[in-house]
């Protein structure tokens, strides 16, 4: 039965750099995935774009290609599939192009997906009837429409592949659903539809492209059993390799570190997932709770049986608007009595705060160290010898925030005795980019996709 | 007898907006049980309640003995906007599994299985 091999070498952007290169030379791929978008990236990319009319992409991508091109040189089958386009797919593409041809690779096509930015038809499709209501509150988004900067659908995998079919080596997208990067490729090998007839595949190269998409976290990275022996060190990121019947493998190339194994399969499965039996993505609604996990070799699980549980008519629409200011600030306290001492030292703090003539909408204190994470409180008996205390704070006035981050310092000299690690200068205030979730009928969405 | 739940089950966690799911995944099929019965929505809802949990809602994926938790609105508005140091829901699953639970006097049907033996 016809494989393909299907490998994804960065989760996210900022994930580790040399991922991609190792597993492109030693994953045996068809095909290398990269994910560069987690939900809140496009709207940073678009402010970027806003000042840089050829910015807005993850300049990262363009990096990795460079040292993935001499690879590339040799692997000629090798393809690869990225939403590193952002809020610019085709600079992203023209900056691929550049890397491509001081590589001596002037020729290799490159395609770019299109129509997921709805930003300047979003005052159009409002008018027209698409509310954009806010999926948990069911808010329309005309009542922060003036504050929106970026508004993109989650296109999914049918224009990957119809890229491929044009003969693209390199694809380049803006946001798709992050498991549309491995069922696009698969869909292209084998011959998928996206209607009725081939839905379980679709399920199950979807269950693959959920295992892979966050690289490392399926090989070892956060399972609750790794220890010392699972060499996270030198982790070997993800392979999905997926037959024509939806079965699939998910391995990692030999002499990696890390771990495939039911525990690490199982816990990626349920990651990010609300109901199992319903994941919702543009090219199917797969059934989590259908794969069975079987260990069949060393860092080796097959998973088979994925069923699909229907289609959607609509696509997931990621909205981010401006909502204020924030800065959060740290501090050491060292005990004896360190808890206390940090509580007291947050409370002189707010206090110089308020006497500035500052107000704020929202303060939050952290003690570290002492259970503020988890929302545990601090036993009775529980003295550290010493602890961090944070202090976060968030309004819609930038000055305020601005005199929040210079409270911090005088605490080392006008605080408790104990106080220290203000080592790197006053807190960065940032602007908070809220997330708004909705839905648009796909019928109002339009993907294209070109060869540059 | 109690015992922490993370000799009965593993897990993760991660954000979906300002909520959070926390996956537990029992070790063996008694320990499934086990946590189908003691685990309940209210049980995590009460557990998490010092960080504003406003629901919980239960799914179960028995394919991987997993009980899936949905907490609704508990990050403090999320990836962006919240004022915590855990804004997607990180620690969720470990600090989970702390939790003690109330397991017969011999566990070892319960606890995970040595490797070499275990079924998948």
């Amino acid at each position: 039965m016809k494989r393909v091999r299907i490998g994804n070498g960065c989760g996210f952007w900022g994930d580790n750099l040399d991922a991609p290169v190792r597993l492109a030379s030693a994953g045996k791929l068809d095909y290398l995935t990269l994910e560069y978008l987690a939900e809140l990236t496009m709207s940073i990319l678009a402010i970027q774009k806003a000042k840089d009319p050829g910015a807005g992409y993850a300049t990262d991508f363009i990096d990795v290609l460079t040292r993935l091109a001499p690879i590339m040189g040799h692997l000629p089958r090798l393809r690869v599939v990225t939403n590193a386009g952002g809020m610019n797919p085709r600079a992203c593409a023209a900056a691929a192009r550049e890397v491509l041809a001081r590589a001596g690779q002037p020729e290799k096509p490159i395609a770019v997906v299109t129509g997921d930015d709805l930003m300047p038809r979003l005052d159009d499709l409002i008018a027209a009837g698409h509310a954009f209501n806010h999926l948990d509150t069911g808010e329309p988004l005309a009542s922060v429409r003036t504050r929106v900067v970026s508004a993109n659908a989650y296109l999914g995998a049918r224009p990957i592949a119809d890229a491929l079919r044009l003969g693209a080596d390199i694809v380049v997208t803006g946001r798709v659903a992050d498991a549309s990067l491995t069922v696009g490729p698969a869909a292209h090998e084998f011959g998928w539809g996206f209607g009725e007839t081939d839905l379980d595949r679709v399920a199950a190269a979807t269950v693959a492209g959920h295992l892979i998409e966050c690289g490392a976290q399926v090989t070892g990275g956060l399972w609750i059993n790794a220890a010392d022996e699972t060499w996270l060190g030198n982790a070997g990121y993800p392979v999905a390799e997926i037959a024509e019947d939806g079965t699939f493998t998910v391995s990692k190339p030999a002499g990696t570190g890390g771990a495939v194994n039911f525990e690490t399969v199982a816990e990626q499965l349920l990651y990010e997932v609300a109901d199992p039996a319903q994941y919702y993505t543009p090219d199917v609604v797969a059934d989590f709770t259908t794969p069975t996990l079987t260990e069949t070799g060393q860092d080796v699980v097959t998973v088979s049986g994925c069923r699909a549980n229907g289609l959607t008519d609509t696509y997931k629409v990621s909205v981010a608007y401006r909502d204020g200011f924030m800065a959060a600030g740290t501090l050491v306290i060292a005990g004896p009595n360190a808890v206390a001492k940090a509580r007291q030292s947050a409370a002189v703090l707010l206090e110089r705060f308020r006497r500035s003539g500052f107000t704020h909408a929202a303060s939050h204190v952290e003690i570290l160290g002492a259970g503020a994470v988890t929302g545990g409180a601090p036993k009775a008996d529980c003295d550290p010898p010493e602890v961090v205390l944070r202090i976060a704070m968030r309004d819609s006035n930038r000055a305020s925030i601005e005199r929040f981050t210079k409270e911090f310092a005088p605490l080392v000299t006008g605080g408790f005795a104990g106080t220290t690690g203000y080592t790197v200068g006053r807190p960065p205030v940032r602007e908070v980019l809220a997330y708004w979730p909705a839905l648009v009928a796909k019928s109002a969405v339009t993907p294209a996709v070109s060869l540059i | 007898m109690k015992l922490p739940l993370s000799h009965i089950a593993h897990g993760r966690s991660g954000d979906k907006g300002n909520h959070a799911n926390v996956a537990v995944l029992a070790y063996t099929d008694a320990g499934f049980a086990l946590l189908r019965e003691k685990l309940t929505a209210a049980v995590v809802e009460s557990y998490f309640a010092p960080l504003g949990v406003t629901k919980v809602e239960r799914f179960e994926a028995a394919n991987v003995r997993g009980l899936n938790f949905l907490l609704h609105n508990v990050l403090a508005g999320g990836a962006s906007g919240s004022l915590r140091t855990d804004t997607q829901g990180k620690t969720l699953a470990v600090t989970l599994l702390r939790m003690p639970v109330e397991v017969p006097a011999d566990p070892s049907a319960l606890v995970r299985p040595v490797v070499g033996e275990r079924g998948t």
